[in-house]
């Protein structure tokens, strides 16, 4: 088992190398120039020489690379250009509003996922299996930030206005005196609400799939012969093999998760890692801007690499395929 | 009844230990059968036309009702519309900010006085446009990688496949927003991209970010199909590569390919949406609907928060129209994908 993880954990070094590579290419190459950004008021015509002097933009490419991978290596992450701020703690600041909210809605959506996954693939064809999928489809083809203008307006402003409250019962922006758990779900409610719609609209659908595969099959046969209450049949038998399918679908959304945490944030005026990726494109700050990139970069290659161990875990076979995929 | 995902495709077939590709969204590579899978199937049952086996799905037959009409207003916009969408502020435009719904205008004005049934119907414009042309460019770029992949197999397969799965570790919509953000893109200084603050520039950056499942999903075929009977008579009959490719691989794909298409539309939209809400999409004197509800995001809280309602309800109309379509025509295409 142990052999299995160090072997996964070790092909995804070269991912992560590669995937750097390709960031700062982005941020560099294809990204807005931040010398032009913070010229933008200036009249000076030597304001974009300077300050490219300045970031040391003036360099080649490969040697900025080689400096920034070795300054994220090592910690030294260096100051926010705009704030003057230290970079990790601003991204550690960030990081502590933001995982609460991405940890929340992961949970709530998984828990829905299953219980609505289930009950479709135990009764296919019914009504209520019927309903979560048009659910579904109109959970994906919502845009997540409409979504969560609509749920501020009918959830503070129309609700408080007609049961004649003096404050709302959730807030729609973090609460800055907040304290004590009723505070903090009166401020998540929302936005962990929205996070979930569009994950547990793609995950039940998933969950229903496969758990539907999986009661066809002949283990699942036995097991009910052997006069198994329903129960037990699909909650244990059913659910052990078709839960592989879907922590993989869990780990390859975590990029999807991140997407929608900058909207979410954004909507909800949270100061987390979206709102802070958002001032730094805004801002031309690119030394806020990578170590963003790559934290986020190295959060999804984690994710994978949890949901490749769960899947060893839940599915001993996996441990036996030789570690590189076809 | 109809399903939105299952996970008959690479996921759990191939995605042990590998960071196998359903992309952001749960609805690719779902239900897309392998060519075996669907050989396996075909000759069985009744045969049915394609066109019944899709009226089979009231839901789709919706779909595709209400995105007819949605294409025919977003065609008609310029006959449709009470006014000009972007009109020059003058005072007796900026005197009718904020009007409520009347006969003049439907659905109201913007806090510029611009009126908003006009605004939405050159937004959609903007989206089918973007929807339809990135499917077009994405289907066209992934269907070329995924079959030079899927043909060529090796070093050629292995390279492109790790390069695909490479851009899955950057979030998308991150490296959306960093590009989009840059107002003069280039190609590593070669030639200028168009920006993304226009509709072209757009198309070209999300389609640039949306071909991979489509690489994935041919090449997945392609490995499977060049092994079959007919292919290799054909080699020993002496057809070129390039003929097999096109007189038998593609042919035999072009279902996948399809559905594929219709859902990257669905997906384009909302990505055009979040990028405009979050000010780096198109910008004026372009109309999208993203914008039009981050121009009114500070009514939200107020009574006048329909301003953002109807450009909301319209794009989640319009994708959900597109998916049903998608899903509908995913059945009709293989009736034995179904859940």
């Amino acid at each position: 088992m142990w052999k299995y993880v160090a072997r996964r954990a070790l092909a995804s070094i070269p991912v992560l190398l590669l995937a750097s590579v390709l960031i700062f290419l982005l941020v560099r190459e294809f990204g807005a120039d931040p010398a032009r950004q913070r010229c933008q008021a200036s009249r000076d015509p030597q304001c974009i020489v300077r300050v490219r002097a300045q970031l040391e933009l003036d360099r080649p490419v490969p040697v900025q690379y080689l400096d920034e991978m070795k300054s994220f290596v090592t910690g030294d992450w260096g100051n926010s250009l705009r704030s003057d701020r230290s970079v990790s703690e601003l991204i550690r600041d960030a990081m502590a509003e933001t995982v609460p909210l991405a940890f929340w809605a992961v949970v709530v959506s998984l828990v829905l996922a299953v219980l609505v996954g289930v009950t479709s693939a135990r009764h296919p064809g019914s009504v209520r299996d019927h309903s979560f999928t048009v659910l579904a489809f109109a959970g994906i083809a919502m845009p997540t930030f409409w979504l969560g203008l609509l749920v501020i307006q009918a959830f503070t402003y129309e609700l408080q206005k007609r049961l004649g409250l003096s404050e709302p019962i959730f807030y729609s922006i973090p609460n800055p005196v907040s304290s004590g758990m009723v505070d903090s779900f009166r401020e998540l409610a929302l936005p962990v609400f929205v996070l979930s719609v569009q994950l547990v609209a793609g995950w039940s659908r998933y969950q229903r799939a496969a758990l539907a595969d999986e009661l066809h099959g002949d283990h699942i046969r036995t097991a009910r012969a052997k006069g198994l209450s329903e129960r037990r049949v699909v909650w244990k038998h059913g659910m052990r093999s078709s839960s592989t399918s879907l922590v993989t679908v869990v780990a390859i959304d975590a990029g999807a998760l991140i997407g929608g945490v900058v909207v979410t944030e954004r909507v909800f005026s949270r100061p987390g890692m979206g709102t802070l990726l958002l001032a730094a494109l805004r801002d031309g700050d690119t030394a806020v801007l990578i170590p963003w990139m790559l934290v986020a970069g190295v959060a999804v290659i984690l994710a994978n690499l949890f949901a490749d161990v769960l899947y060893a875990v839940l599915d001993p076979r996996v441990r036996l395929v030789s570690g590189s995929p076809s | 009844m109809s399903s939105v995902g299952e996970p008959g495709g690479p996921v759990r077939r191939s995605g042990v230990g590998e960071l196998a590709t359903t992309g952001t969204n749960a609805l690719f590579d779902s239900g897309v059968r392998t060519a075996d899978e669907l050989a396996r199937h075909s000759g069985e049952g009744p045969p049915q036309s394609f066109g019944r086996r899709f009226a089979r799905h009231p839901l789709a037959v919706a779909g595709a009702v209400v995105l007819l009409v949605l294409t025919l207003a977003a065609v008609f916009a310029p006959v449709l519309a009470p006014s000009d969408p972007t009109p020059l502020l003058t005072n007796a435009v900026l005197a009718d900010a904020r009007q409520g719904p009347s006969w003049e205008h439907p659905i109201g004005t913007d806090k510029l006085g611009r009126d908003q049934l006009s605004r939405v119907l050159y937004g959609l414009r903007v989206s089918l446009t973007v929807g339809v042309g990135v499917a077009l460019l994405s289907v066209v770029a992934g269907v070329a990688i995924g079959a030079w992949a899927g043909w060529r197999g090796g070093w050629v397969d292995s390279a492109l496949m790790r390069f695909t799965d490479l851009f899955l570790v950057i979030p998308a919509l991150v490296v959306l927003l960093v590009v989009a953000n840059n107002p003069d893109p280039s190609f590593f200084g070669l030639f200028d991209l168009p920006p993304a603050t226009k509709v072209p520039g757009m198309v070209l950056l999300l389609a640039a970010l949306g071909w991979m499942p489509m690489a994935r999903i041919v090449r997945g075929e392609f490995l499977s199909l060049r092994e079959r009977d007919y292919v290799e008579a054909s080699r020993a009959a002496g057809a070129s590569s390039w003929r097999i490719v096109f007189t038998h691989l593609l042919p035999n794909t072009i279902g996948p390919i399809v559905v594929f298409a219709t859902l990257a539309i669905g997906i384009a939209i909302l990505n055009e949406s979040v990028l405009s809400f979050l000010g780096a999409g198109v910008q004026y004197p372009a109309v999208s609907l993203g914008q039009m509800i981050a121009d009114a995001e500070d009514t939200v809280g107020t009574d006048l928060a329909y301003l953002i309602f109807y450009p909301g309800l319209v794009l989640f109309t319009l994708v959900l129209a597109v998916n049903l379509v998608g899903d509908g025509l995913r059945d009709a295409i293989d009736p034995h994908s179904r859940g």
